[in-house]
């Protein structure tokens, strides 16, 4: 007799146990609201949450069950999605793919479970509103409390706030797709790159350039945008109180339009612990690239009883903000001087010029094919022979320090790459890292440890390129399987090589690379993909064109997945734009060659002329967007709606 | 025979206009690449050249004008409307199809219907090549470029040609006899790029036949002016 009711508060119990994270619930309430915005240089009417332009902060635990009601005080439309959560797809909000929106003066009531923890964020996903300021930001707490210790945790939460509202944007750039750039090559450019490079070679550059209508300073199709940290631009100055010795977190978003942004702290180290909400091998860096829509968590100590600033630069060096952790209020860091812009060059336009007529450029018969390294040591490889690489037509003993790889760098030096023939152990520290951006200097090309394959197959070398010395070049660490020839080399480098992207920390110390993250626990079993499916990023930077695979969301059928399979997404990136592309509902595994540690993402940045794989699990029932989030390249159609077909609905 | 066309046309208006919530905005837009007054030897005039848009990047509808009235006349030395389609038939070329009406003062109206390209040529030259097409054809041809003096200031020369196709002596045009047009002009965008004020220099200069007619007609085969006006986009 007495086993049975045991028996039933036994099962009694675990029933409870188990609906446990369940039985927390929460209701939230969010309203949606026309607002004064003041962006310090500017001030403009917008869009905001609960009728502020400091972003609301949602708080939830993992396991609970939330209830948010958002009430559309708008005139218009609205929507809210929930930027990296995985939620069931009616609760995904994207208007015309997961629900009807959000009508003018109703209530939405949003209802799910929070399966995870982490950094996110939300937004509107309706017209510019995202642009005009509709976005907050989620901190989700672990089930069992944050793993990292704390004494202070902020949000700082970026964003680019432009005088103009999305609608115009967009149709100024149509009108004219530099409308934006101010950033343009001019005549006093010219004057300046004849002096260095003589009046000859700086008009064959510029005739490049003019033969694929292309700028080398495309790099953010909108300037003029105010960059604010919380809401707030460097006068504001947003500032995050610590006393020496605590242990801060910072919750990094980029919720810009279309903005990166390079994120550093003077003074001191950035732990990162977390990349899109998921918690990652803590990494040390001085300064990281935070694309549009990525999150980024990091931990720092300051020693110091001063503030310091928290520097992020627009990745096209057209605009700066600055925030503060100090003692106490009042007290601000230092505003650095802007780094100067960076250019594009030719490896940039990598994709683009596949289709492209390039009679100018004499590439001399150069076959890298026969180079390859394959060892992992920190040694030269002793089989590397240089003989093999054919170097015939116009090359002329092979001397780097004469490549020109594009209109506008300025000598390309290999040959501070110091280098003996014997060398075993080869250190990096004799590498010169001169800050002058106008040299491309293969140094700050990540040889090191985690490049795993040095893609050259699309290094382009223009005329002037009279020859190639790579014996200078320093090619040590652990470079696993250096490739030369394969051009869908399996994981492909995050940067094209030679690109002008290519970041490097303020401080000549570490910046964060893709390569540097690594899953601190797998969240899916590492298994071969079932399909691969290529996304073509293309697009028309003349018309203002995005698109994908050269379709624009308007004419694109569905990309369709099965429940269960696990697919594999090669993409491509044939424009000269980076584009931070983010799928909805289901996580983006980054390939970096690390399998079961290969991070898990919602938002994977593709820099120009670079290949990037990634593989989902496909998980999740329903239908869901998938996109640049470039607010203006994703209405421009670089969009595409996944159907993920069969599973539990 | 036109109306075989027309059910196509409205399909495609419907096409654009009916389109759903999601699609792309419909793009609209104003842009005046002259907009100036010109102090010439004989009359000065004030003359201006626009295109409004509206469409998508499939089909673009314009009404291009331009039109030169005399200070103290007050009469249209010029004047000339077109309804075009413009469709792009590469990277940088639309492809343009429409209707002019040319209705100066002083001169008998002429219709033509337009067939042309315009685009972005290699090195940046903004090119439009058109074809019109009636009992007094001509065809024209405009080219256009962009120097970055600096960020904002901006040096634009252009160059226009019409060359008569036919005889035309209502209107002082002879076959093969063009007439040139070559203007430097410099603009500062003051804000954004939505007025750029300028000052140049324009010079207009027929040839051949054209300037013998104009010539018999008692005027001038060339015009030398200066120019202050602005650049409107928006
Ligand atoms: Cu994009």
């Amino acid at each position: 007799m007495k086993p049975i009711p045991l028996l039933k508060t036994a099962v009694l119990a675990a029933a409870l146990a188990l609906s446990g994270g369940m039985t927390l619930a929460g209701t939230y309430n969010v309203s949606v609201d026309r607002i004064r915005i003041d962006a310090g240089e500017f001030k403009k009417t917008g869009i905001g949450y609960n009728g502020s332009q400091s972003p609301t902060v949602l708080r939830f635990k993992e396991g609970e069950q939330v209830t948010i009601n958002v009430k559309n005080n708008l005139r218009e439309s609205t929507s809210i999605h929930w930027h990296g959560l995985i939620v069931p797809f009616r609760q995904d909000g994207v208007p015309g793919i997961s629900f009807n929106g959000i009508k003018p003066g109703t209530t939405f009531t949003y209802q799910f479970p929070i399966k995870q923890a982490g950094t996110y964020w939300f937004h509107s996903h309706t017209g510019f509103q995202e642009p005009d300021g509709a976005f907050g930001a989620i901190v989700i707490e672990p089930k069992g409390g944050e793993t990292v210790r704390v004494q202070r945790d902020y949000v700082v939460q970026l964003t680019d706030k432009h005088p103009h509202n999305g609608s115009r944007v967009f149709r100024n750039l149509k009108m004219s797709a530099d409308y934006y750039n101010r950033a343009q090559r001019t005549l006093e450019d010219l004057v300046r790159d004849s002096r260095e490079d003589g009046f000859k070679q700086a008009l064959q550059n510029r005739a490049m350039w003019g033969k694929m209508r292309m700028m080398p300073t495309d790099i953010e199709d909108v300037q003029g945008f105010a960059p604010l940290i919380n809401g707030m631009g460097t006068q504001q100055n947003w500032t995050g109180i610590f006393k020496p010795s605590e242990k801060v977190r910072l919750r990094l978003i980029n919720s810009s339009a279309m903005t990166y942004f390079d994120v550093r702290i003077p003074g001191l180290k950035m732990t990162v612990v977390q990349a899109d909400g998921n918690d990652v091998k803590p990494v040390a860096v001085d300064e990281l690239r935070i694309s549009v829509a990525e999150t980024y968590d990091v931990i720092l100590q300051p020693r110091e009883a001063k503030a310091y600033g928290i520097i992020a630069e627009s990745m096209g060096r057209t605009a700066m903000v600055r925030g503060s952790l100090s003692p106490t209020q009042g007290y601000a860091g230092l505003v650095p001087r802007m780094r100067p812009q960076p250019l594009l060059t030719m490896a940039d336009m990598g994709g683009m010029m596949d289709g492209m007529d390039m009679g100018g450029m004499d590439m001399g018969g150069m076959d890298h094919s026969a180079m390859t390294m394959s060892s992992q040591s920190s040694t030269m490889p002793e089989d590397m022979d240089h003989s093999k690489m054919d170097m015939s037509g116009d090359m002329e003993g092979m001397d780097h320090s004469k490549m020109d790889m594009s209109g506008d760098t300025k000598a390309v030096d290999h040959s501070k790459m110091d280098i003996s023939g014997d060398t075993k152990a080869v250190d990096h520290s004799k590498m010169d890292m001169s800050g002058d951006t106008k040299a491309v200097d293969h140094s700050k090309m990540d040889m090191s440890g985690s490049a795993k394959a040095v893609d050259h197959s699309k290094m382009d070398m223009s005329r002037s390129m009279k020859g190639m010395d790579h014996s200078k070049m320093d090619m040590s660490g652990g470079m696993a399987g250096m490739n030369h020839s394969a051009r869908d080399s399996k994981i492909g480098e995050f940067y094209a090589p030679g690109s002008g992207l290519i970041p490097s920390a303020a401080n000549g110390g570490k910046f964060l690379s893709y390569n540097d993250l690594k899953a601190a626990r797998p969240l899916y079993r590492d298994r071969p993909a079932t399909r691969t499916i290529e996304l073509r990023l293309t697009g028309n930077m003349e018309r203002y064109i995005w698109s994908i695979n050269g379709v624009k969301m308007d004419d694109a059928a569905p990309i369709r997945l099965k429940y269960g399979e696990r697919v594999r997404f090669k993409f491509i990136n044939e424009t000269m734009m980076s584009h931070p592309m983010h799928l909805h509902g289901m996580w983006s595994i980054l390939d970096t060659g690390k399998g079961k540690w290969d991070p898990i993402k919602h938002t994977v940045s593709i820099a120009p002329g670079t290949t990037v794989y990634t593989e989902t699990e496909v998980d999740a029932t329903g239908q869901w967007a998938f996109h640049c989030h470039l607010s203006y390249h994703a209405e421009a159609g670089m969009f595409r709606k996944v159907i993920v077909e069969g599973g539990p609905a | 025979m036109k109306m075989i066309y027309l059910p196509a046309v409205a399909a495609t208006l419907a096409s654009i206009i009916g389109a759903p919530a999601a699609a792309e905005p419909i793009i609209w837009g104003f842009q005046a690449e002259q907009l100036e007054y010109r102090f010439m030897d004989g009359e000065d005039a004030f003359v201006w050249d626009f295109d409004a848009l509206a469409g998508s990047d499939e089909l673009r509808f314009v009404w291009r004008s331009e039109g030169e009235i005399g200070e103290s006349s007050g009469d249209f030395e010029g004047l000339e409307n077109q309804l075009r389609l413009q469709m792009p038939i590469s990277t940088f070329f639309d492809s343009v199809v429409g209707i002019q009406a040319s209705t100066p003062d002083g001169a008998p109206d002429r219709y033509n219907a337009v067939f042309g390209v315009k685009g972005l040529a290699p090195q940046w030259f903004e090119i439009d090549a058109d074809l019109y097409v009636s009992d007094h054809p001509f065809f024209r041809f405009e080219a256009e470029y962009e120097a970055l003096l600096t960020n904002r200031l901006i040096l634009t020369p252009s160059i226009e040609m019409n060359m008569p196709l036919k005889d035309d002596a209502a209107r002082n045009q002879a076959a093969g006899g063009p007439t040139f047009e070559i203007g430097a002009r410099i603009s500062y965008d003051l804000i954004d790029r939505a007025v750029s004020p300028y000052i140049g220099v324009n010079y207009e200069r027929a040839f051949g036949g054209t300037s013998d007619m104009l010539r018999a007609a008692g005027e001038d085969k060339d015009a030398f002016s200066i120019v202050v006006g602005t650049r409107i986009m928006f």
